[in-house]
């Protein structure tokens, strides 16, 4: 047994951002193999007789079926609008918290961000020596975060343009069309996972704290500060 | 795999539709909700989706459709050079007889009707040029002319009790049911025409249901009935586990 012997733990996380946050990652994981399951349908993008759109290097390529959730179509529809309901909910119930208790102002990337972001980048190009000062995430994190809340309302968005693409003509006007819109739910995936790939590399290189932090909600890591 | 039941008018085309299809085709056949790959949940979770797909129902009826939001246009020049369409027979489903052909208008209804292709004609005609939504995904636009179900529930005298509209065809069974609303929106029609031609067979001739506010597979092909009930319907594939009220 060894005595503590970095700084005290400090509270991190509230529950309702550790619940949020794994509820969104096995849902979303959900959504997407449902996804998948249903992209198998018709695996391309445009009209029928029209123009495709580019790119889509998946183009008339199925998925695996180890990572499609459904079995055939109908079955990932209703695995998709079945899992939608509670995706939604939690993230909306996340970003309620985030205003009500006013730590989106730590989170939210705002334009005086914008030097410390610069300052970050260079740490991580080994361009400057020390780490920079930061609160609870560092300007680079807030970008990160901040746009990820975007991409989730994004999905959301172009997932009613799809879906009730007659009734919300209008919103599917905004993305220039049912196919644009397939395109674009489509794309926000890859964003999706390949943001999933850095954050788990980003916690384990820099600050494997942060995952029990997210789980207990106590941090006991090496950037304890907060805003 | 022989044993296909769902045929692609142009299948040729679209290798990977038509494999789609067949898996559908196979899977209804077998009466099993699973294909050959992937995992659906189970006999334990798909009851909890199925229940869930009703509540959607309700939403996509009650919240996000409107019986006087019509569906945009399109300038004909915009139509597609193909429509895709299907049928579950072995073959394309024919009359042997057109000219004795009626649509029977029954169910909870004042004045019970029998009408030809002529009668329908003969009543206030509605054309548009809409996009065709597939629930696979694909879309197309072309042009479809008829009567809209309005118009001939009107002349059969609606009874109070009708809450449903019951489509059934000549192809192998095939039916769908639909909630009153939609079936009396302004753009659903019962379609004999397309394109500026009389309704082909690969499309459902003689007549067709057609609704830009519907997937594809809501649109009843080969109508032989109309009917009005009081009880939920079912349908082809929404009792195999699509969304019933399949709106968009």
């Amino acid at each position: 047994m060894t005595a503590p012997t970095g700084p005290p733990p400090v509270k991190r996380h509230h529950w309702i951002v550790r619940l949020t946050h794994w509820l969104t990652f096995v849902l979303l994981a959900g959504m997407v193999m449902s996804g998948l399951q249903i992209y198998a349908a018709y695996a391309r993008f445009g009209e029928r007789g029209g123009p495709y759109y580019a790119p889509n290097p998946f183009e008339n390529k199925a998925f695996p079926a180890t990572v499609r959730l459904g079995g055939w179509l109908a079955g990932g529809l209703n695995w998709h609008f079945t899992l939608m309901w509670p995706l939604v909910i939690g993230g909306v119930l996340y970003v309620a918290y985030l205003v009500a208790s006013g730590e989106w102002r730590s989170l939210v990337f705002r334009p005086r961000d914008v030097r410390g972001a610069i300052e970050m980048q260079k740490y991580y190009l080994r361009l400057r020596r020390e780490h920079p000062p930061q609160g609870k995430h560092n300007p680079l994190q807030k970008l990160a975060y901040s746009f990820i809340i975007l991409l989730g309302v994004l999905s959301v968005l172009t997932g009613f343009a799809i879906y009730k693409p007659t009734q919300l003509s209008w919103l599917t006007a905004l993305f220039g069309g049912f196919q644009a819109a397939r395109y674009w739910h489509f794309w926000a995936v890859w964003i999706f996972v390949a943001f999933l790939i850095v954050h788990v590399i980003l916690v384990f290189v820099v600050d494997p704290a942060s995952l029990r932090a997210m789980i207990t909600g106590w941090y006991r890591g090496r950037f304890p500060s907060h805003d | 795999m022989t044993d296909y039941n769902v045929r692609r008018y142009d299948g040729t085309l679209y290798d990977t539709d038509r494999r789609t299809f067949l898996k559908l085709g196979l899977a209804a056949g077998l009466g099993s909700i699973v294909a050959a790959c992937g995992w659906d949940g189970g006999n334990g979770v798909r009851p909890l989706l199925l229940d869930v797909s009703r509540l959607n129902d309700w939403v996509g009826e009650k919240i996000l459709f409107s019986e006087r939001r019509l569906a945009p246009q399109y300038d004909v020049a915009e139509r597609s050079e193909r429509l895709p369409s299907y049928f579950i027979s072995p073959e394309l489903p024919m009359l042997q007889n057109p000219s004795a052909w009626r649509l029977q208008v029954g169910g909870l209804v004042r004045q019970p009707l029998s009408l030809s292709v002529a009668d329908l004609q003969a009543l206030p005609r509605t054309t548009y040029t809409v996009k065709h939504h597939c629930v696979e995904g694909w879309s197309a636009i072309a042009t479809w002319h008829g009567v809209a179900v309005s118009v001939v529930a009107e002349r059969a005298g609606l009874l109070p009790q009708a809450r449903y509209v019951r489509f059934d065809s000549f192809d192998s069974g095939y039916f769908n049911g639909w909630d009153l609303a939609s079936a009396m929106h302004p753009q659903t029609i019962l379609a004999y025409g397309m394109n500026d031609n009389i309704l082909p067979p690969t499309h459902g001739a003689p007549l067709r249901l057609y609704s830009p506010t519907k997937l594809g597979y809501k649109m009843t092909k080969y109508l032989v009935s109309m009917t009005f009930t009081a009880e939920r319907p079912g349908g082809y594939w929404e009792d195999q586990g699509y969304p019933w009220f399949g709106g968009v």
